[in-house]
Order: structure tokens, then C-alpha cells, then sequence
């Protein structure tokens, strides 16, 4: 983090920065004159995210790795604290004035039968992101090539989702999360409901799409496995903080924090 | 005490689910039964279990002490359900029920039983909950589902399952729900549960590396089809049918090999 600043200003913003982020929320009223509860499902955070990098969210459910990620995105507004994408205000910025925000970031989210709307043909699918930000240019193109980058036929463009395996569900919901050409995907558990063999595909395709399109990664995972596979880092969330934050290897094969090492040690192993 | 299934087949609306399955369980014995989705796992459970949905075609045999439950009526049937086999399921939220305390839901199954008093019902529902680690039973068993957390309700449905001492416990994929933490703990109840009370233990799991520490012994199914039967260690290192050759390669291509020496634990 040294050398990035010149006379307090920065040269090249990262790509995703958050500082101070936490989000609370009230619990309902015990009884009527009481103060309402808060809890804390993330503690003030703060989070560097460097172009090029694939860096991976661990924890178990309800460390905050879900809230994180969709204070991020700016899909949520946050109790206090910041988020800045490549240098730019995205807190406190909502609807369509965040739309140079969507066009930069897709989504995968973890259940391909509840992501995809089964009336929708797969051809409106994948061109949603393309309508919804008034992105010009050729869509039934720009769709036809996506769908041969995930994997997929391109002729299938009039079937419906209901046509189509949970893998295949999954890479058609990858086609929709890059058809407009974000610099960011954002995944969260995009593996956890696939079957075994269709999972180290769709993994396969992941680490694909990274490399040739050169994507920033943010993959929430419980599986460390997928996350050795995919990223470059690592945060391990736990109880609404980040504990531990480093290079995969070094995180993995050393990890600091005692969260961490109860984790590790958790994962069952096929040796 | 021992459970056979020969020539086990299952149709449901025309189609061949589970096509011609047989293997035996025995006393003590942990047995492991893998595939990936829709190859016919869970149908095969809930076919001994006699819970398969209405208009489900069963034919071959399923023998449970030399008695043959196919042939059973429904009322016999769920007089062996819960007694001689238990089950737990996946989801440990929709296996509850909503809207009663999760004491309730396990003494339960002891009243009608056991003809066991309310106040002995409830005494045995702490010891169970007892055994299944469930911490403060006296707070938790008062409780309703939503109150605890996934753990947590999958102990106290371990504990339901247990409740009236069944020879058998078929678990179908009962850690796939659970963070890695909590399924590490919910697989070793498991391994001390079977070793504590003989209880027999049919494991159902498509991740290789759970079924290796639960299960001695394991079957693969593909396509409804048993394809292999064999040792757990014999599936890990030389597994003979294509199926049991991709579930392995699969589960290598997302494993990831521990370094250190796992910390405190």
C-alpha cells in the first residue's frame, strides 16, 4: 500500500476501496417504549481490491461475507463508512445514477434456479444488462459471443431456463454477469449449488473467463477448496470482521489468526 | 440385525430412478452410498424408509431381519419407521416443524412409540439431547426451530432420529447444509454416536471426502445403477467404474491438501 500516494492524492485509485464500511441493523421492539436492539452483521471494515486480483471471502454463514459484498456493490447502504470504485463515490448513490457502477461489475449468485426468471427466454436473459443500462450497439451479437465464451450453444438463445441442467443454468447466469463487459465479476457461493462433477467445470470455466478477459475477482466461498483454485487472496470474515487478509498461499499454508486455523483444519480431506 | 435390498427398483411417473440396486448392511456396519445428483441416492433412502411419493412403482426386496417390508402395509410400516430405522435429512430446517418447540418434536416419537408418559418423554428428550451435544438442552429444548442455529437443528434432528432406538440411522447428505466447521462436528457425533450404540450407519454423501470419514464401506450409483461397491479406501485410490473414476477426479479438481499441521485442534 506504499507509493501510492503523491502529495496526498491518489496516482492510480484501486479498483474497489472501502474504509470504515459497517452495517447494522435494528432488531424488531421487545415490547412497545423499549429501544430496538442493533446487531452488527459487519463491523467498520476496511478493504482494498487491486485490479487483477481474485480475491476470495471465507467464513461461515453469518460472518458478514454477503453483507460485505452487497455494501460493495452499492446494493445496500451502509450504517457508516465508505466504498470508492476506481476513486468514485458509490455510497449514499442510488438507482440509475450508479449505472456506470453496474456497467463496470456482474453478478453470479449461488442458486441458478432461483437467479433465472423462468418466463424469460435465454436470449433476454443474457441481454437484460445490455437493455437495462441503455448499452448500444448489436445485442443479439453481443450475446451469441458470450454464450460461446461460457460454454454454450449459441442457437439456444429461444429456449428457457427450465430447458437446461443446474451446470448449464450456472453458465448462462455467468453470460448475463459479463455480457456488458464489467472489470469486476462478483460471485457469491456461485459453485455451492452445483453437483460435484458440474462444479470443477463451471471452476474451470471461472478461472477461463478470469485469465482471458482479465477480470477482477470477488468470490464468496465456504469451499476453500474453489478458493485455492480461483484467487489470489484471501479475507477470512468471522463474526462481522475480516480476521485475516493476505495472499492465498501464504494464508493457507500459515495461517495467522486462530478462526482461521479451526477453519483449515475443519475441511475434510480426501487423503 | 441386518438390512437387504436386492434387486431394488424404483419408477416415478414412467422412469427408472433406481434400477436393480442390491447390497446388505449389518450390525455396526457404516456404509456409505455416493453419486452425483439425480443418480438415484435419496430415492433408494426413502424407499426403506416406505416414504416415497404417491404413484412410485417398488419392486425387488428390501429385508429388514429376514422381514420383508415391501410387502407391508402402511400402518406396519410406520410401526418400524423411527424403531428399527431412523433417518436424518439434508435440510435440517424443513425437516422441523415450524411452530413446535424442537422438545416437543423429539419426545414426540416416544409417546406414540413407547407409550412413554409426557414427563418421561420429556426426561428422555434431555438425555438424547444429551448425547447429541446440543448445548443447554434445558434453554434449547424450549425453543422453536427458527431460534437455533442450522448445527444446532441438525442435532436435534440426529436426536429425533435416535429417539426410539433404531438398529439403523441412514443420514441423506446431512452435512451439505452446514458450514465446514459445523459439519467436522456433526461428523464426528456421527463416527461416536454409531461406535457408542452399534447403531448401524448408511451414509449418503457425493463428496468423497466426507464419506471417508464416516463410512467404512460404500456403493456407487450412477443413473440409478449400482456401478461399484468396494472399500472407501479402494474408491479413493482405485476406483474401477467410469463413474467412480470422475467422482474422484471431480472431488480432486476442487480438494485442497492441508500443509500445516491444523493448529489447536
Amino acid at each position: 500500500m506504499e507509493a501510492i500516494f503523491r502529495r496526498g492524492r491518489p496516482v492510480s485509485a484501486p479498483l474497489l476501496e472501502a474504509s470504515g464500511l459497517a452495517r447494522e441493523y435494528s432488531l424488531p421492539r421487545d415490547a412497545l417504549f423499549r429501544r430496538r436492539d442493533v446487531t452488527r452483521a459487519l463491523a467498520p471494515t476496511d478493504l482494498i481490491v487491486r485490479d487483477g486480483e481474485a480475491l476470495g471471502i471465507v467464513g461461515e454463514s453469518g460472518s458478514g461475507k454477503s453483507t460485505l459484498v452487497r455494501l460493495l456493490l452499492g446494493l445496500d447502504t451502509p450504517s457508516a463508512g465508505r466504498v470508492l470504485f476506481r476513486g468514485h463515490e458509490v455510497t449514499g448513490v442510488r438507482g440509475r445514477r450508479l449505472n456506470w457502477l453496474r456497467r463496470e461489475t456482474g453478478v453470479v449468485f449461488q442458486d441458478p434456479y432461483a437467479s433465472l426468471d423462468p418466463r424469460m427466454t435465454v436470449g433476454r436473459i443474457v441481454a437484460e444488462p445490455l437493455v437495462g443500462l441503455r448499452i448500444g450497439g448489436d445485442h443479439a451479437g453481443l450475446v451469441a459471443d458470450v454464450l460461446v465464451k461460457v460454454g454454450l450453444d449459441p442457437d439456444m438463445t429461444t429456449r428457457y431456463p427450465h430447458e437446461f441442467s443446474g451446470g448449464q443454468r450456472q453458465r448462462i447466469a455467468l453470460a448475463r454477469a459479463i455480457v456488458h463487459g464489467p472489470r469486476l465479476l462478483v460471485g457469491d457461493e456461485p459453485l455451492s449449488a452445483l453437483d460435484v462433477t458440474v462444479r470443477a467445470q463451471i471452476l474451470e470455466l471461472l478461472r477461463g473467463l478470469r485469465d482471458t478477459l482479465g477480470l477482477t475477482l470477488v468470490i464468496v466461498s465456504h469451499d476453500i477448496g474453489v478458493v485455492h483454485d480461483l484467487c489470489t487472496s484471501i479475507a477470512v470474515m468471522k463474526d462481522g470482521e475480516i480476521v485475516e487478509r493476505g495472499a492465498t498461499t501464504e494464508v493457507l499454508s500459515h495461517p495467522a489468526h486462530d478462526y482461521t486455523r479451526r477453519l483449515l483444519a475443519a475441511v475434510p480431506s480426501l487423503d | 440385525m441386518s438390512l437387504d435390498v436386492d434387486g431394488l427398483t424404483v419408477v416415478i411417473g414412467g422412469r427408472t430412478v433406481v434400477d436393480g440396486v442390491s447390497f446388505s448392511v449389518g450390525d455396526g456396519d457404516r456404509f456409505g452410498i455416493v453419486g452425483s445428483s439425480g443418480s438415484g441416492k435419496s430415492v433408494t433412502a426413502l424407499a426403506i424408509m416406505g416414504l416415497l411419493p404417491d404413484g412410485a412403482v417398488v419392486s425387488g426386496s428390501i429385508r429388514y431381519d429376514g422381514r420383508e417390508l415391501t410387502r407391508l402395509g402402511e400402518r406396519e410400516r410406520a410401526g418400524t419407521r423411527g424403531r428399527s430405522i431412523g433417518m436424518v435429512f439434508q435440510e435440517p430446517r424443513t425437516a422441523l416443524n415450524p411452530i413446535r418447540t424442537v422438545g416437543r418434536q423429539i419426545a414426540e416419537p416416544l409417546r406414540i412409540h413407547e407409550g412413554l408418559t409426557r414427563a418421561d418423554a420429556w426426561s428422555r428428550a434431555r438425555e438424547l439431547a444429551a448425547r447429541v451435544a446440543l448445548p443447554e438442552p434445558d434453554l434449547l429444548l424450549r425453543r422453536y426451530p427458527h431460534q437455533l442455529s442450522g448445527g444446532q437443528r441438525q442435532r436435534v434432528c440426529i436426536a429425533m432420529a435416535l429417539a426410539a432406538r433404531p438398529r439403523i440411522l441412514i443420514a441423506d447428505e446431512p452435512t451439505t447444509a452446514l458450514d465446514v466447521t459445523v459439519q467436522a462436528e456433526i461428523l464426528s457425533l456421527f463416527q461416536r454416536l454409531t461406535r457408542e450404540s452399534g447403531t448401524s450407519l448408511v451414509f449418503i454423501t457425493h463428496d468423497l471426502a466426507v464419506l471417508r470419514t464416516v463410512a467404512e464401506h460404500a456403493m456407487v450409483l450412477d443413473d440409478g445403477r449400482m456401478v461399484e461397491e468396494a472399500t472407501v479406501e479402494r474408491l479413493l485410490t482405485e476406483p474401477a467404474a467410469p463413474a467412480s473414476v470422475a467422482l474422484l477426479a471431480a472431488a480432486r479438481a476442487t480438494a485442497w491438501k492441508r500443509s500445516f499441521d491444523g493448529g489447536a485442534r
